[in-house]
């Protein structure tokens, strides 16, 4: 497989339909290696979609995404090597144990040692001592860690989070934004789809406000970000 | 390729090993439809001439198919087929990887219903042991390929259930009656066994053309 990079993302016009309902309707950003992109909306809003969509589980119905000079349909598996996602769903197999679970999509992304990979991860995850429990056995916020290192085990130059912080306890939480961080400086593009104000608080470089699949504003270095939420969200489409 | 098939078949036997599910369900299944019919066929202790190897093939595809479904639901609950599409592999070795666990699930399955059958409908089925385990296994790979391709494509299907045996049987008949046939042959008291050969060479006929189109047809069906 050849390897490919790219520093930029670019969403342009890009539309998403389910038959009749419009999930997406012409979302277009762009951003770029060590920022943190935030899509804020309600429910319902698109952002799960959009993930989708960048994850390249989905194809856009319009519009296109491009990972630098890359396209999904000419990169394919080679793009999606540098991609992880950590879905509203956690990707995870309650039957194996957390480093089974680890080692077996390190496996899959090539890992050349599967099982140190996962032992490294679960020490990030704080969860070293679990190793050999089986994920049924482990609370949502702890499931929920065991995801995050899954959809980073291989070093993703863009990483998509939907809702990341569900289940975590304020230690978690600080350790996920000390983490998305630590990802940013190290020049990931990560993309974050929340409805968590509070904890999207200071995290983010962009904000891209969403509402019924339509893209409201994008706002650069947002702060106060309930108050700007409130106000872009008050006005009329 | 070779190495992610072989990673998810790793996978889903460990997981079928740790809840066996799917085997637990297969043989009970397997096991209870060969008694029905060796309570309503078997009078006075003589069994109808050839009912064996239809009896064997058909439950081998009535569990084959609660296997089939079980396991792209698996991926489904958790929704771990996204995170398998999404690893950069070629996607037909995810298949791959699918299919050599139900062979192998149906196979470790057979290896009960063989001499369940054999007992209860006293049919010499274990004297031509390899063409036997031939005729089994080149079967149940046809039946698998097919069976493997409609699961992962029915996985986000609300009436998957109903829709997957009703899509598999019409397509797996050639094989079922390649089977069948062979089998019955093997059961005569003198086998002829270029008539075996030729079922046999059917059989892994049907096979190939099964795996090619379903390799072929995989990715795209499991995009979107």
């Amino acid at each position: 497989m050849v390897s490919i990079d790219f520093d930029e993302l670019k969403a342009e016009d890009v539309s998403r339909h389910f038959g009749r309902r419009k999930a997406l309707s012409r979302i277009s950003f762009q951003t770029r290696t060590g920022s943190i992109l935030g899509l804020l909306g309600p429910n319902g809003a698109g952002k799960s979609t959009m993930i989708a969509v960048l994850a390249t589980l989905l194809r856009p119905s319009g519009g296109a995404i491009r990972y630098g000079a890359h396209t999904p349909a000419a990169a394919g598996a080679a793009l999606r090597s540098r991609i992880g996602i950590l879905g509203h769903d956690l990707f995870l197999y309650p039957e194996l144990t957390a480093r089974e679970n680890l080692a077996f999509f390190a496996g899959l992304y090539g890992a050349r040692d599967a099982h140190a990979a996962a032992d490294a991860a679960l020490t990030r995850a704080g969860l070293a001592e679990r190793a050999h429990d089986p994920i049924s056995s482990f609370s949502r916020g702890m499931r929920q860690r065991v995801a995050l290192e899954r959809s980073l085990i291989h070093g993703p130059r863009l990483a998509l989070l939907d809702e990341p912080f569900t289940g975590l306890d304020d230690a978690s939480t600080a350790a996920l934004v000390a983490r998305l961080r630590g990802l940013r400086d190290e020049g990931a593009i990560v993309v974050l789809a929340t409805h968590d104000l509070d904890l999207a608080e200071g995290l983010l470089d962009e904000a891209l406000f969403l509402r019924d699949g339509r893209m409201v504003d994008a706002v650069a270095r947002p702060d106060a970000l309930r108050s700007t939420y409130r106000a872009i969200m008050g006005r009329r489409s | 390729m070779i190495r992610i098939a072989w990673l998810v078949l790793k996978k889903d036997l460990t997981v079928e090993v740790r809840s066996l599910e799917i085997a637990y369900t297969t043989l009970f299944f397997a096991i209870s439809c060969v008694l029905f019919f060796a309570f309503a066929l078997v009078k006075e202790g003589k069994a109808p001439e050839d009912g064996a190897a239809g009896i064997l093939w058909i439950a081998i595809a009535f569990a084959g198919t609660l296997a089939l479904g079980r396991t792209f639901e698996r991926e489904r609950q958790s929704e771990t087929l996204r995170a398998l599409l999404m690893a950069p592999a070629d996607r037909p070795a995810i298949y791959v990887g699918k299919l050599l666990g139900i062979i192998a699930l149906l196979i470790a399955a057979e290896v009960v219903l063989v001499p369940l059958v054999a007992f209860l409908f006293q049919a010499p089925l274990l004297s031509h042991p390899f063409w036997l385990a031939g005729v089994l296994i080149s079967g149940t790979i046809g039946f698998a390929a097919v069976g493997t391709l409609f699961s992962a494509m029915l996985v986000r299907a609300r009436s998957r259930d109903v829709l997957l045996p009703v899509l598999l049987y019409p397509i797996t008949v050639p094989v079922i009656i390649a089977g069948v046939r062979a089998t019955a042959e093997l059961l005569q008291p003198d086998v002829e066994l270029s008539l075996v050969r030729f079922w046999m060479m059917l059989l892994i006929a049907l096979d190939v053309v099964f795996v090619t189109l379903a390799l072929w047809t995989f990715e795209p069906l499991m995009t979107d």
